[in-house]
């Protein structure tokens, strides 16, 4: 027996099943069994012992609910927002430090990349701090030498929303730049030569060949932000101390599933926002491929 | 002469050169600036923290090292998450390197009924936020009774997509002769990939490993839903209990979140290279 279970597992054609079969078992237990089973519970009432199938009201009852729609819009924001300022900027950064005339590359690519090292915990407690509402935090020392007065940055939606987007773009700045720095190393130099050769200035080589060979780096970042956007919790979850934002102004999807489900344990409804979430981000990165044209042409 | 400049016909402008330089000068000080605040702020008393925020000011007089002893004075837990934190990483990295170079090397390197079907599994774990998931993963940690349990945080984790996808692709890139050469001298399959490839793959494993370290030192919110005992927490956990408007936690928490960026801040400037080359797999391809 032992020796038929030696000799079946060393055959070719059973042996690349063995190699791809840790993924396939990983596959089923921690992603397609929770996906049917979150399905499932969002058209469920879960209680202790006894889960009572409800059909769509967990749907219903959060498309009435107010807080939901907060956070919804959050995500949503908070998502276009990263796109708009961590596309053009880290991208427009590569370029330049991918010119001729740019010196020291290593070492700016270096310091940029720095606070992508640091885990969003110890990331929001400094920005928390260097943003609290006492006047001789950081930022509102800055102001006030602006000649401004001083800020409860966390206390309102709209400066609220900038330290997030702030801690983002620090985070992030230096990342995205070094994909779209990898991006600019496949553009050939004979594009630019020919270029120059018509008498092209700067911006329309920009225009016209940097922009148009970038356009998978840009796809690519752009599909990643926008799971990246949607998905945002802990950010929002550090910068607030917990998941308590002052009339829930930083509020997210997914900290609403958790107040839900792990707070609340209202895992049901909890499940229902997950879907949500899920159809969301399908529906919008989707569209965002075809109207970039991705599945067009498989060349 | 630099053979670039005479193919572009003009030297770089120097005006134009200092003028760049110092606005990426510019830039990479604010970008620096909050861990500057942050290793100032461990010399200073936590109360003095908790009235007045984070700032670059400090005086003689409030002045303190009492952090620091603080933190090495062994009467915190903080070097028990400190050890937690490592010991977690290189289980995970571990595993995950192991268990998806494994996978990856049949992906790449065999032809097989239903291969394009899985594969599209893969991206698909890549397409779908964990954080959607996370609560009936949670559940099912639970089920199988590995709540509490580092096993918990690895396992759901330890076929990692993107690791695949990288491997997948760095292997297509090495000849298919060296396994039929490895056939003809009689090894097995798995003798294979273990004699022969798997000492090709270093430079890859470099890249995954350090991206795969630096994910695991920082992970949070999956861990944060695992572990329920303070003697298991990792330091993004731990730190996170000590940021509560009371009491002298800040006193640690400071100087505790200045140390927990130092281990990878001394990888970041020995292995830098691979850091940006891990960071990057993804894009060049799509």
């Amino acid at each position: 027996m032992t020796k038929f279970f030696k000799k079946f597992i060393y055959n070719q054609k059973v042996a690349p099943y063995i190699f791809i079969f840790p993924f396939v078992l990983i596959f089923c237990i921690f992603f397609i069994y929770p996906m049917i089973y979150t399905v499932v519970m969002s058209f469920q009432k879960i209680l202790p012992g006894e889960n009572e199938f409800i059909g769509f009201s967990n749907y219903s009852k959060l498309f009435r609910d107010s807080v939901f729609f907060k956070a919804v819009a959050n995500s949503f924001v908070y998502m276009v927002l990263t796109l708009v300022l961590l596309i053009p900027f880290p991208m427009l950064f590569a370029c330049m430090i991918n010119s001729r005339t740019m010196a020291a590359k290593e070492f700016f690519k270096s310091v940029f990349f720095l606070p992508a090292l640091t885990s969003v915990v110890v990331a929001g407690t400094i920005f928390r701090l260097a943003f609290s509402e006492s006047d001789s935090s950081l930022m509102n020392q800055f102001i006030q030498m602006l000649g401004f007065t001083p800020i409860k940055w966390l206390k309102m939606r709209e400066t609220g929303f900038a330290v997030l987007l702030l801690l983002a773009c620090w985070r992030w700045t230096g990342v995205n730049m070094l994909y779209f720095l990898s991006g600019l190393k496949n553009i050939p130099e004979e594009l630019y030569e020919s270029a120059d050769i018509d008498g092209a200035n700067s911006w329309a080589k920009f225009t016209k060949i940097t922009v148009p060979m970038l356009k998978p780096t840009i796809i690519y970042v752009m599909t990643i932000s926008v799971y990246a956007g949607l998905a945002m919790f802990t950010e929002s979850y550090m910068l607030w101390g917990g998941n308590n934002s002052p009339q829930n102004i930083g509020i997210t999807i997914v900290g609403y599933l958790y107040r839900q489900g792990i707070e609340k344990n209202n895992m049901g409804y909890a499940s229902a926002v997950g879907i949500v979430l899920l159809v969301l981000a399908m529906v919008l990165n989707l569209t965002q491929l075809k109207i970039n044209g991705l599945f067009k042409k498989e060349d | 002469m630099p053979k670039e400049n005479i193919k572009s016909g003009r030297k770089p402008n120097m005006v134009l050169r200092i003028i760049m330089v110092a606005f990426f000068s510019l830039i990479g000080v604010i970008l620096v600036l909050p861990f500057i605040c942050n290793f100032v702020s461990t010399f200073k008393p936590g109360n003095e923290l908790i009235r007045h925020g984070l700032n670059l000011t400090i005086s003689s007089e409030n002045f303190t090292l009492a952090n620091w002893k603080y933190l090495f004075g062994g009467t915190t837990s903080y070097f028990t998450w400190f050890s937690n934190s490592m010991l977690l990483t290189v289980l995970q990295v571990v595993f995950t390197l192991g268990v998806s170079a494994f996978v990856g090397y049949g992906f790449a390197m065999y032809d097989f009924k239903g291969k394009n079907a899985i594969f599209i599994c893969v991206l698909l774990i890549m397409m779908v936020p964990f954080e959607i998931l996370m609560l009936p993963m949670y559940m099912q940690i639970i089920n199988m009774k590995l709540v509490n349990s580092f096993a918990g945080i690895i396992l759901p984790f330890v076929a990692n997509a993107s690791s695949i996808f990288f491997f997948r692709q760095y292997l297509l890139g090495i000849p298919k002769s060296i396994i039929d050469a490895g056939r003809v001298d009689g090894a097995s399959e798995y003798g294979i990939f273990s004699k022969l490839i798997f000492p090709v793959m270093k430079p890859s494993f470099a890249a995954m490993g350090i991206l795969n370290t630096m994910g695991a030192w920082n992970n949070f919110l999956w861990p944060m839903l695992v572990l329920r005992d303070e003697s298991k927490f990792t330091l993004p956990i731990g730190l996170n209990t000590l940021l509560t408007p009371y009491g002298n936690n800040y006193d640690l928490l400071i100087v505790g979140s200045f140390f927990s960026i130092l281990p990878i801040f001394i990888l970041f400037l020995f292995f830098q290279r691979y850091f940006i080359e891990g960071m990057t797999a993804g894009a060049v391809k799509g």
